[in-house]
């Protein structure tokens, strides 16, 4: 398969009043099309980062994307984005929320009519078609997210992108949604990149799971393919060998290779160092 | 089994409907009762002060005085209304005498110059502060967006609004007095000068705190509906009428409330001092004029002010709990 999406040599410096901060140092990943890619990390190792230089919400210091082979360098409808926190627009309902995105995309390119077939398509599609005249505000998170995804979906993106989609969201609901999710790739057969800090999520989903290392001047650390058939279960690879084997590696990625070892700022480390002692204690212990 | 169930079910269904039920009764008790209790006090008081009060135009007015005075105030407007329309049939009745004898004649219309009632100039200022507050609104919200969309235009405008910002408009009054009279000279003029003057005024003093507001409510949008509408492409104007607008609409309205308070007392201040029509006026007459009435005419005026200017906050407030999508910050 071809590949659709190429970050080449990425580079991310942040000026600082200190001094510049490296966040991304060489990441350098091809994504071919229909491909699921998760972009697992440690909190800060700079996993946004790289999807907001694929949705070019940052640009790149050095390196770029390439999207078809051409260099993006604008914010595009083409590489829909699935926000963290939903970012639904409070002040519309479901339908207006999808209605905004699809006039926008396809202005010239849909009547009227098919306009509205084709936001209905896409609340059937994560099942929220009951609720497509209320308001974020009257229905619940993990509502709000399905329309948060159905809103990127009916973008018609050639890579979506999400950014921890099911982070906010409880265990149950988190679970009901990656189904949907699954669902739904099915269907579709989308180019993803996904942020996740679940393993279990990542291991799930992607057919390709991208480990990060810690940051400063993070960098991809480990590649790992997923060649579980699909569709996948997550009841019956419970006990598979193969998804417990992935699943292992991509902890050991985590807690032994890169174990994130909480910093704590001097000044206060000189102030209470018996607290930060005991903290320091508890956090290698967990 | 079940019908014992079904009994206890069907007991203890209207004992606790019974309770809700008495629970809104005395929550609504409450919300009515307090307030009365708390207007009751205050009139006692207001009376038992205003009686042991003596001025050299009288004993201080209380509550009856100033009953009396609403009356006598609605009286003297309809007994001016009639002088108004019997001056009209009277002039109707000369002309056609006129036009009778002699078909050639131009009959005369002169306009009814009697002297303004209280109702007249609770009318004027109210027109006044509302023509100064939406001239007011025009400028400041298209003005607060671009200071909130644009960082440079901020750095750039923000040190002329905070040194603006603290000034009284009646400071201005003067200039603006000067200004109106040099520059707005017309033979028929569509409005009074007095009223331009008033409505500069206003105008002068509900900017800033839509303006503020205004751009602190862009600014301060969320950053993820900015993303949104950056990943849509959408095109500048779309991102301020779909975005930026409904977004800020709620900071829009605290700034407009805030606004609109301090017009109305401006207004009547102004008033007061540039001898322009409106209750202003009504009160500074009414204080030259040291009649035995004139206290509690003056008393009148007061409270009627208070009570436009809490209607008027009320208004913007029902207003913002139509258009505004956060119902929370339109609670109070």
């Amino acid at each position: 398969m071809s590949i659709i999406l190429d970050i080449s040599k990425v580079d991310m410096v942040f000026p600082t009043p200190k001094g510049d901060f490296t966040a991304l140092k060489g990441v350098d990943l091809q994504i071919k099309k229909g491909e699921f890619i998760s972009l697992i990390g440690h909190s800060g190792c700079g996993k946004s980062t790289v999807l907001n230089i694929v949705a070019c919400l940052h640009r790149a210091t050095l390196g770029g994307v390439l999207l078809n082979n051409k260099e993006v360098t604008e914010p595009g409808p083409e590489r829909a984005v699935v926000f963290q926190n939903h970012s639904l627009l409070p002040w519309l309902t479901a339908y207006q929320n999808i209605e905004l995105a699809v006039k926008q995309v396809f202005k010239n390119k849909m009547s009227p009519a098919e306009m509205k077939e084709w936001i209905e398509h896409n609340l059937r599609l994560v099942h929220m078609d009951h609720a497509k005249d209320k308001r974020p505000d009257e229905i619940s998170g993990g509502m709000k997210q399905r329309i948060g995804i159905a809103r990127a979906l009916a973008m018609k993106p050639e890579v979506l992108l999400m950014d921890e989609p099911f982070g906010a969201l409880d265990a149950l609901t988190r679970a009901h949604m990656q189904d949907s999710l699954m669902e739904i790739q099915q269907k579709l057969n989308n180019t993803v990149i996904m942020i996740t800090h679940d393993v279990d999520e990542a291991v799930l989903l992607s057919d390709r799971i991208v480990m990060m290392t810690n940051g400063p001047a993070a960098t991809i650390g480990e590649i790992l393919d997923v060649n579980l058939p699909h569709p996948r279960n997550r009841l019956a690879l419970a006990e598979d060998v193969e998804y417990n084997r992935l699943r292992s590696a991509v902890l050991t990625f985590l807690y032994e290779k890169q174990r994130k070892v909480e910093v704590i700022p001097t000044a206060e480390s000189t102030k209470t160092t018996e607290k930060a002692g005991i903290k320091q204690n508890t956090s290698s212990v967990a | 089994m079940t019908a014992v169930i079904s009994k206890k079910a069907l007991g203890i269904a209207p004992m606790s409907n019974n309770k809700m039920i008495m629970s809104f009764i005395s929550e609504k008790v409450q919300a009515l009762i307090l307030p009365m209790a708390g207007i009751f006090c205050f009139m006692l008081l207001w009376s038992l002060t205003a009686s042991s009060i003596d001025t050299s135009l009288g004993k201080f007015p209380g509550p009856h005085a100033v009953a009396t005075q609403v009356v006598n105030l609605i009286d003297e407007h309809n007994a001016e209304r009639d002088k108004a329309d019997v001056f009209y049939i009277r002039q109707d009745e000369r002309n056609k005498v006129r036009m009778a004898k002699d078909p050639s004649y131009q009959p005369k219309v002169r306009i009814y110059t009697g002297k303004e009632t209280f109702l007249d100039q609770i009318l004027t200022s109210l027109v006044t502060v509302i023509s100064g507050f939406l001239v007011a609104a025009v400028i400041a919200i298209p003005l607060g967006i671009a200071i909130g969309l644009s960082k440079t235009l901020n750095t750039a405008i923000n040190p002329i609004i905070q040194i603006f910002k603290p000034v009284s408009p009646l400071a201005w009054l003067p200039i603006v007095t000067m200004v109106v009279s040099a520059l707005y000279v017309s033979p028929d003029p569509m409005f009074a000068k007095s009223f331009i003057t008033s409505l500069i005024t206003v105008t002068l003093c509900s900017l800033w705190p839509m303006v503020i507001n205004t751009s602190f409510g862009v600014v301060s949008m969320n950053q993820d509906w900015v993303n949104v509408s950056k990943v849509l492409s959408l095109p500048k104007h779309v991102h301020i009428q779909k975005i930026v607008l409904p977004a800020s609409i709620p900071a829009i309205f605290t700034g407009m409330r805030m606004s609109l308070g301090i017009a109305w007392m401006v207004l009547i201040a102004a008033e007061m001092l540039s001898q322009s029509p409106g209750l202003g006026k009504f009160v500074w007459d009414e204080f030259q004029n040291g009649s035995s009435q004139s206290l509690s005419r003056i008393m009148t005026a007061v409270l009627t002010i208070g009570l436009i200017g809490y209607l008027l906050d009320r208004t913007m407030l029902q207003l913002q709990r139509i258009l505004s999508w956060d119902k929370s910050s339109a609670q109070l």
